[in-house]
């Protein structure tokens, strides 16, 4: 299935700022952090389909994840 | 030397000092300026005459060391929303205050006639001037020609035209270290001390220092909490993107109020967001971090020049980029920044000025979009004062009384900010309850509803948000005490040594033994202080509400609407 990742702040250098990733049927959003090289703590915030998620989401074809780094402002 | 309180007396232009009463004396910051004005300002006053009182609090450890300590508090009756009004902001002054040892600085009175004053703050005392070169022009020229007159290195508070008018959007600005600008931004404030004649204030505190009680106590305090504060990586992200980094998260989540809060995604999010703006920064040769007032370590702040690698503006807020951009539908963030940099010189709200421009949009006067048209009213009508500028200037209330918009977000009259509540359910609850109308530094929930800094609370469901935004508040109130720029605040939620270094510092300051409870107890008395002079000012629970269509219309792209009852919100207040 087919996946819409979204990066966010420094976790796009070197990498990319949205792409479509294609993956196994039962894949968690820390299937594509791993996948992508990221350090789990390096992760702030994930959602899917603008939803909060955690990292052990299951991910269904055609979903939006983004990811984000710890972040802060107000 | 010893603190004191000075005041001045604008109606028969004197000036006293007074010892600190035991009852203020734990007392700093927004503890200082709220207890003063509740207890020195009439509830019904007007705002905008005699009776109001401006007051200037440092917080308790502003003039020493401790880092990110430099914030200075502003409190009168705000003429915007008719309540009580604390705002903070960095730059120079608080240092420099708290060096001359200003617990308080107590502005009285109104004059006679149209004569402008001045005020020049040294060691020697407080002497009030006449200024007549200065009136009428915006707070950069006042910053350079203070500088001229009296050397670069003294504090300047000033208004800039908006608070001579006595818009109600009217800012107070304070010079930073590199002579721009930090504003006292909400609530009006600018007003109240253009309605007192006083231009500027120039601070001069060479050769004065604050005592501390026990310096070795404190050295220690100061670097434990430094090290929370840099090694907290949401401060450090901050350093690296400035708070604008928030659009696209909040665009994300859907809670990016766009087009005046139709919608809660603006499809040119990217165009304005905190990564974009980065890359701009640095193509361009500006800063991306810079700080507000010496002694900050997060550096929260930045510098953007323009294409030609000149100076545009600094301390570019994600909310005042949000109020141009995803709520104006204005996606260039040059546009924005000039106009920042319009709006910086006259001296008024960036946010209260932009929601009531994309008022105005709706209304039909100018098209969503037209940043160009936004940067024109600017500087045509709101500087020089015309009909439309007034207007537009009086804020988002005001502008849609005014054009006959039913679809105005503001709470108690003063704007909502960059947070829809529909999506974000925590900060509808803070702006709701907020002692001074909406405002999201009040009780920022979207800490945790957003960005899982101290835990997760879901934004969409109204579990947990009561709580979550009363506890904000309370150690909002605490914070705003201390002299602290709230951004130590992540470091405070998500890590344990912070808040307790914090409380060790104020004890070496002043040999106190405060504990955290204590200080939160502080927080608590605060706010409730603040309401009593609202009650007294005639509001009640009915205007702790959003407006109605905030419960009418669903906002995409959750479709969520505000659906808290008036008994829940209420609850609130149980504590
Ligand atoms: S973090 Fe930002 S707002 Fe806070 S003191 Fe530093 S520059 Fe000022």
């Amino acid at each position: 299935m087919w996946v819409r990742v979204k990066l966010f702040g420094g976790l796009r250098e070197g990498r990319f700022t949205v792409k479509d990733i294609e993956t196994c049927r039962t894949a968690t959003v820390n299937d594509i952090v791993e996948k992508l090289g990221i350090e789990s703590q390096e992760v702030g915030v994930t959602m899917i389909n603008s939803r909060h998620c955690s990292m052990g989401c299951t991910l269904n074809n055609g979903d939006q994840v983004a990811i984000f780094p710890m972040i802060g402002g107000g | 030397m010893s603190d004191r309180i000075f005041r001045v007396n604008m109606t028969d232009l004197s000036t006293r000092t007074e010892d600190i009463p035991d009852r203020w004396a734990g007392l700093g910051g927004r503890g200082l300026t709220s207890h003063v004005v509740a207890e020195e300002v009439p509830p019904v006053c007007h705002p905008l005459g005699p009776d109001n009182r401006l007051v200037f609090a440092p917080g308790l450890l502003s003039g020493t060391a401790a880092a990110n300590s430099g914030r200075l508090s502003c409190g009168a009756k705000s003429p915007l929303t008719g309540t009580i009004k604390e705002s903070n902001a960095g730059g120079m002054a608080a240092q420099m205050l708290a060096r001359l040892g200003c617990r308080a600085l107590i502005i009285e009175g109104k004059p006679e006639g149209d004569t402008w004053y001045c005020l020049h703050f040294s060691r020697e005392g407080i002497e009030i001037r006449e200024e007549t070169e200065l009136a009428g022009k915006g707070n950069f020229a006042v910053v350079e020609t203070v500088a001229e007159r009296l050397g670069k290195h003294l504090g300047v508070i000033t208004i800039g035209q908006a608070g001579e008018m006595l818009l109600l959007a009217a800012n107070i600005s304070v010079k930073d270290p590199e002579g721009k600008l930090r504003s006292h931004g909400r609530g009006g404030l600018g007003a109240v001390m253009g309605s007192k004649r006083l231009k500027f204030i120039a601070i001069d505190a060479s050769g004065c220092s604050v005592d501390l009680a026990d310096p070795d106590c404190f050295r220690e305090a100061s670097r434990a909490f430094a090290k929370a504060l840099v090694e907290n990586p949401i401060s450090q992200a901050l350093g690296k993107y400035g708070t604008n980094i928030l659009v696209n998260i909040v665009n994300e989540a859907g809670a990016l109020p766009t087009r005046n809060f139709q919608s809660g995604q603006f499809e040119d999010h990217e165009k304005i967001s905190g990564e974009t703006m980065h890359d701009m920064i640095r193509e361009r040769g500006g800063r991306v971090k810079h700080n507000c007032h010496p002694g900050c370590v997060i550096q929260c702040s930045q510098v953007f020049n323009d294409r030609k690698g000149k100076y545009l503006t600094s301390g570019f807020e994600y909310e005042s980029i949000w109020a141009m951009g995803a709520d104006c539908c204005v996606a260039d963030l040059d546009l924005i920044a000039e106009a920042d940099h319009v709006m910086d010189d006259i001296g008024i709200d960036t946010i209260e000025t932009s929601v009531a421009f994309g008022v105005a949009m709706e209304a039909g006067g100018l098209e969503f979009g037209d940043g160009k048209g936004m940067l024109r009213i600017l500087k045509e009508d709101v500087a020089k004062g015309t009909p439309l500028g007034r207007i537009i200037g009086c804020g988002a209330g005001h502008t849609g009384r005014a054009f006959g918009v039913t679809r105005v977000p503001v709470v108690k009259n003063q704007a909502i900010p960059a947070y829809d509540p529909r999506s974000v359910k925590g900060i509808g609850i803070t702006y709701a309850t907020s002692t001074m109308g909406a405002d999201h530094t009040i009780g920022y929930t979207i800490a945790t509803n957003l960005l899982n800094s101290g835990g997760h609370v879901d934004p969409l469901s109204k579990e947990g948000q009561v709580e979550l935004s009363r506890n904000l508040q309370i150690a909002t109130a605490a914070v705003d005490s201390t002299g602290m720029c709230i951004f130590v605040a992540f470091a405070g939620l998500d890590d344990e040594k912070c808040l307790p270094a914090l409380v060790d510092m104020i004890n070496a300051r002043f040999g106190t033994a405060l504990t955290l409870d204590d200080v939160m107890g502080l927080g608590r008395r605060i706010l409730m202080t603040e309401r009593d002079f609202n009650l007294k000012a005639g509001f009640t629970s009915a205007h702790d509400r959003l407006p109605e269509f905030f419960s009418k219309e669903p906002l995409p792209p959750h479709n969520a609407i505000w659906d808290f009852t008036g008994e829940e919100i209420d609850s609130f207040w149980d504590f």
